[in-house]
This record gives structure tokens, C-alpha cells and sequence, in this order.
């Protein structure tokens, strides 16, 4: 098995020697890529925080592998996205076996939409993900990871919290005005504090399996049921950067963990799975239960909890890592605007609303899964077996195998923060839809339109004329929460930003005079077909939880 | 909501159907012949299609489980 990829140092914080108590506006725990993520989007929005760690380094082993296109365009934001695409490994067609039947049932294809910088996934191993991470912070002045820095008490009081921290040099503590919990399922925090992680462990065993091979198998998803091989358990194969391939072998209940996880015992498996003269070298191997949970509430006054820690899926969908980093792009810009006193704290509750909503959904789709891969009675196995003999020849048969609906964007159609439509809309969004990305020419440059929204409310503007702004927009920009303009122009490749291929303006519907308004994390928040000052001054006083209008003018 | 499933005599030739019903699973065993029958559902339940007939289809049914 090959070791720890690097040790990141402690380093004495000088804290344990001074007797003033220091304060951050944030303290992040947990530097996993939920952590480290959250700890970057504050910087990016001007927040000072602290990330506490209580071991020194990152992942062993692969362990979460697919990113999906909504998470590669969080990353990039906040610079890794293009890396991880460079790295990664893309793929868009998934296959399913069934029975000793050597052609799959059927194939699909996961490529939602063409014309976007990134695809519907692509496969990396987690630590390297966690290293791009490392290699922003180490950039950033606003955030930093402590090493070794281990959380053993938490309070909460009404001005914030204090958290007392154990090093190999002694404990010390840190007062904060909001602390994060990012440290995952078993979270320290979580349980320190007492909250319920309510529900199921699904009475099954998986063997993960990551192996290194010069193998001709397809960068492909290959999902077995019942396969000669493992016989009424099911099978995963899917590959990774670097000749490393991840496989998946489900072991049933009651079964020798010991036993099972000796090295010439999985290497039996693999061989009867690829081949008796493979040859292989083994990267990692684990063995584990899944489980579905997640807290009631994320948000507990100054305490806020995110990925893992909050809420727990089993693999197949990928949306554990997936919708964590969701959280952080929901979280960040809130809090950002809540410790400058841009916002009421209401709008931290926004984020418990839409990021429940959205792990209930990602729970649901999870669990779903599950129970077909793992039937829970003999007609449920009986169903599932129909439904794949029936799917080799009809398609609406395939619709309902299921071995994980992947994680795409949540649709945050049911917030509080969206303003409805007035106007009539068609294009690929709702209020609360995430911005869907398009090529676009910037200054006669090849770019992507999702790179000039974020960040910032941004209304993009589809001019009647030219670049022509809208009367207006100038003192949007002015606000105490500010907002962007940006013109789609009408004219040639030398303009401003022009939709070249017309694929935005079908993807917004955009016609002319049509402005559409996008939070900092670049879901809709309202459109109209006529610019309005008023209108759109009320609609960022709704998505940040205003009663009123801000009144600059 | 009006109701959508119809529960008035529709099939023509009831006994004809009926003895076809049956007669698909003779000589099978309990599995395959539940295996024969989770076909048939799914591939009736594509045919109706409408969400809402279904729903009431799977409502009914379960009022008629068999009670403990």
C-alpha cells in the first residue's frame, strides 16, 4: 500500500504563549475540501479565518473521486478548478451489467450540455484535490491551516464562541465570531454539542479497492448486478488519474472484516473481476457501511455546520463531497455580508432553508440508490431483477435502474431569497437555478461567461445597443451591497463581452433588454424583460434578507 | 381531484383473459413466477404512464392488502 503523501508541519501558534485571547471573525474546523474550500470562498470575500486540523496531512487514499461540473466551477472560483481539470480524468458514458450476461444492458451518457468549460464530471483523487486547496491557501493572506490543532472544547455565549485547542505543545484558546464545523461524519464538534444525526446504516458491507494497472478497460462508470464474479452482490469500475482504478465490491452483511481485507483475499476478488493473470499494485483498501444522515438544523446560532458533518449519503451519486462544497459556495457570501453588517443574521437561516432542502434531496437520491443495489426484502431483489432483464430492451425500463443518480446542481427553486417571475421566461432557468455556463468572446478573447459573474450580486444585461449599460446601473454599483453590471453586447468580437454562438442568450432567454440578477454563488435570484432600478434594488434587499430597500441614492 | 383509474368492466372476454392470465404461470415456481408478474407491472405501469392514475392504482391496491 503506498504511504502518506506528505506531512504538513505543526507550527507553534503564538497564541499558547501569549495571555491575550485572539479573535478571528471565522474558525473553520476540519481541513478536509469542504474545510479548506470554505476557508478560501471567505477569503475571497474579504473574510480573515483560521482552519484547525487535528492531524498533518491529507487524505489517505482516493476516497471521494468524482467532481461534478457545479463543483469544478465552485473550485474555480477559487482557483483550482482548472487544475483539477487539467489532472482529471474525464468521462461521460456510464455502462450496466446484469447476470453472466457479458454485454451491458445498456449504456448512458452524462453529458448534460455541451458548450460549457467544464464536463459533467471528472475523476480525481481526493488528496489531490485537498493540495490544489493547500496551494491557494498558502497564497492567501486572509486564511491559513493549523496543523495538529485539535478541537477539544467548544462554547457558545451570546457575543461568540471560544474554542479550546490542543496541540502537541499545549492547549490554548481562540474566540471567533462564527465557527464552522467541516469535520466530517464522525464530527468532534457535532458531538461535543450534543445535536442529533439522525438516519439509517444500511445493513450491507462495501470493499473499496483502488489498484494501480496498465489495463485497456474504457475510461467509463461500469456498474455490475449479480455478476458471475460476485455472485447477488453488486460491482463497481471506475478509473482514476495516474493508472489507478477504483473498485468497488459489495460484500453483503455478515461477513470476516479481517478476513476480507487481507491482501491476498481482495487480490482474489480482482482477479476473478479482471483477469487471472492481472497484473496490479494495490493503492488502497477499506471497508465500510453507508449511512444516511443528516442534522435538523445546520445553523446553531454562532455554529454553523457544513459537508459530512452535517449531512451523510452513501457514495453511489457522489454527493457527499459534491454537495458540501455546495454549502460552502451557499455559505460564504452570506456570512461575508453578515459580519460586515451588510445583512441581518436572518440570512445565515437562508442558508440552514436552501442547504436542508438540498441534502434531503441528496439523502432521498442516495438512499434510493441504495435500495435498489441492496434490496431490502426478496420481492424488492425480485423487482429489481425485472426491471434490469426488461431494461436490455426497453428504455423506459432503464429509467428506473438505478446505481446512483449523480449529483447535479441544486435548483433552489423553493427559496425565500427568489423573486418570481412578473414576466414570461423559457430558456434552461427558474429563479434559484444555478447560471448555466456559455462561450462568450470577452475584449475578442475565447472565454466562458460563468468567469465574469460570482463573487458579487451581478445582473447581466442584454443591451438593446452596443454596450450600452442601462440607465441606472452605475449607482447598482454604488449600493452598500453592490451590484455589478454586465453588458452582453450586440455588436462584433471586439466588444466588451459578446455571446458569439448565441448560446447564452437561448440558455437565459435572453432577449433584448432582458437583465437578469445572480447571487455571489451564481444562482438566479431574479429577471426581467425591462431594466428597473427600483425593481432590482428590492430584489437584492429580498435575497439578502432586507425587509427594506437600500436607499443610496 | 376527479379520480382517473377506471374500475368499471372494460376487458372484453373476461374469462378469456383471465385463463390467459393464468395459465402464463403454469409450471413455474413461486420466484419465477413473481418474477413474471413484476414484469407484467412494470410493463403495464409504462403503459398507463399518467402519474396520478398510478398513484391511484398503488392506493388501492394497498387498501386491499391482506390484513394481518
Amino acid at each position: 500500500m503506498r504511504g502518506v503523501r506528505q506531512t504538513y508541519p505543526f507550527v507553534k501558534p503564538t497564541e499558547l504563549d501569549s495571555p491575550e485571547r485572539a479573535r478571528a471573525p471565522v474558525i473553520i474546523v476540519g481541513a478536509g475540501p469542504v474545510g479548506m474550500a470554505m476557508g478560501l470562498d471567505l477569503d475571497r470575500h474579504g473574510i480573515r479565518n483560521i482552519i484547525l486540523d487535528d492531524d498533518n496531512k491529507v487524505s489517505i487514499g482516493s476516497r471521494a473521486i468524482c467532481w461534478s461540473k457545479r463543483v469544478l466551477e465552485i473550485m474555480d472560483r477559487l482557483g483550482c478548478g482548472e487544475r483539477m481539470l487539467a489532472k482529471g480524468v474525464q468521462w461521460n458514458l456510464g455502462k450496466v451489467f446484469f447476470g453472466d450476461e457479458k454485454e451491458p444492458v445498456y449504456g448512458f451518457n452524462i453529458l448534460e450540455q455541451e458548450d460549457q468549460q467544464f464536463p459533467g464530471f471528472v475523476n480525481l483523487q481526493q488528496y489531490y484535490v485537498e493540495e490544489y486547496l493547500i496551494d491557494e491557501i498558502d497564497r492567501s493572506a486572509l486564511t491559513g491551516i493549523r496543523w495538529e490543532n485539535e478541537v477539544v472544547a467548544v462554547e457558545q455565549t451570546d457575543a461568540g464562541v471560544t474554542v479550546t485547542i490542543g496541540t502537541p505543545q499545549g492547549e490554548y484558546k481562540l474566540d471567533c465570531d462564527y465557527l464552522i464545523a467541516a469535520d466530517g461524519s464522525n464530527s468532534p464538534v457535532r458531538k461535543m454539542l450534543g445535536f442529533e444525526f439522525d438516519g439509517e446504516t444500511f445493513q450491507d458491507h462495501f470493499l473499496i479497492a483502488d489498484i494501480k494497472m496498465k489495463a485497456g478497460f474504457p475510461t467509463e462508470r461500469w456498474f455490475w448486478f449479480d455478476p458471475p464474479f460476485n455472485r447477488g452482490q453488486s460491482a463497481l469500475l471506475h478509473k482514476q488519474p495516474d493508472d489507478v482504478w477504483r473498485l468497488d465490491f459489495q460484500l453483503g452483511w455478515d461477513i470476516d472484516r479481517e478476513e476480507e481485507l487481507k491482501l491476498e483475499n481482495i487480490s482474489r476478488r480482482i482477479r476473478a473481476m479482471l483477469g487471472e493473470s492481472l497484473e496490479f499494485e494495490f493503492e488502497w483498501a477499506s471497508i465500510y457501511t453507508f449511512q444516511c444522515r443528516q442534522m435538523d438544523r445546520f445553523v446553531h446560532d454562532r455554529i454553523i455546520f457544513i459537508g459530512d458533518a452535517a449531512h451523510l449519503v452513501s457514495p453511489f451519486g457522489a454527493r457527499g463531497a459534491n454537495g458540501g462544497l455546495q454549502d460552502v459556495d451557499n455559505l460564504g457570501w452570506k456570512l461575508a455580508l453578515v459580519l460586515n453588517d451588510n445583512a441581518p443574521v436572518g440570512l445565515l437561516e437562508s442558508y440552514n432553508n436552501e442547504r436542508v432542502i438540498a441534502a434531503r434531496e441528496n439523502v432521498l437520491n442516495s438512499t434510493r440508490a441504495t435500495d435498489f443495489i441492496t434490496p431490502k426484502s426478496t420481492t424488492s431483489r425480485i423487482f429489481r431483477d425485472s426491471a434490469l432483464e426488461l431494461a436490455r430492451e426497453f428504455e423506459f425500463a432503464r429509467r428506473f435502474v438505478n446505481s446512483g443518480r449523480l449529483s447535479v446542481a441544486c435548483v433552489l427553486d423553493q427559496s425565500e431569497l427568489n423573486v418570481m417571475d412578473s414576466d414570461d421566461f423559457g430558456g434552461d432557468l427558474v429563479p434559484g437555478s444555478p447560471a448555466l455556463d456559455a462561450p462568450v468572446t470577452i475584449n475578442g478573447e475565447e472565454s466562458w461567461f460563468l468567469k465574469t459573474i460570482g463573487k458579487q450580486f451581478t445582473g447581466v444585461y442584454f443591451a438593446t445597443d452596443g454596450t450600452q449599460a442601462p440607465d441606472g446601473a452605475a449607482k447598482l454599483e454604488a449600493d452598500a451591497i453592490p451590484v455589478k453590471t454586465i453588458v452582453v453586447a450586440t455588436g462584433d468580437e471586439t466588444e466588451t463581452l459578446v455571446d458569439h454562438k448565441g448560446i447564452l442568450e437561448k440558455r437565459l432567454d435572453g432577449e433584448p433588454g432582458t437583465y437578469c440578477l445572480f447571487r455571489p454563488d451564481q444562482h438566479l435570484v431574479a429577471r426581467w424583460r425591462d431594466f428597473d432600478l427600483q425593481a432590482v434594488r428590492s430584489a437584492v434587499a429580498e435575497a439578502t434578507m432586507h425587509t427594506h430597500t437600500t436607499d443610496t441614492t | 381531484m376527479t379520480k382517473k383509474l377506471r374500475t368499471e368492466p372494460r376487458i372484453e372476454d373476461p374469462d378469456d383473459f383471465y385463463a390467459g392470465l393464468i395459465s402464463l404461470h403454469e409450471g413455474l415456481d413461486s420466484e419465477q413466477s413473481q418474477s413474471l408478474n413484476s414484469k407484467l407491472i412494470l410493463l403495464m405501469a409504462n403503459h398507463i404512464g399518467d402519474r396520478q392514475t398510478l398513484d391511484e392504482l398503488l392506493a388501492l391496491a394497498h387498501s386491499y392488502r391482506p390484513q394481518e
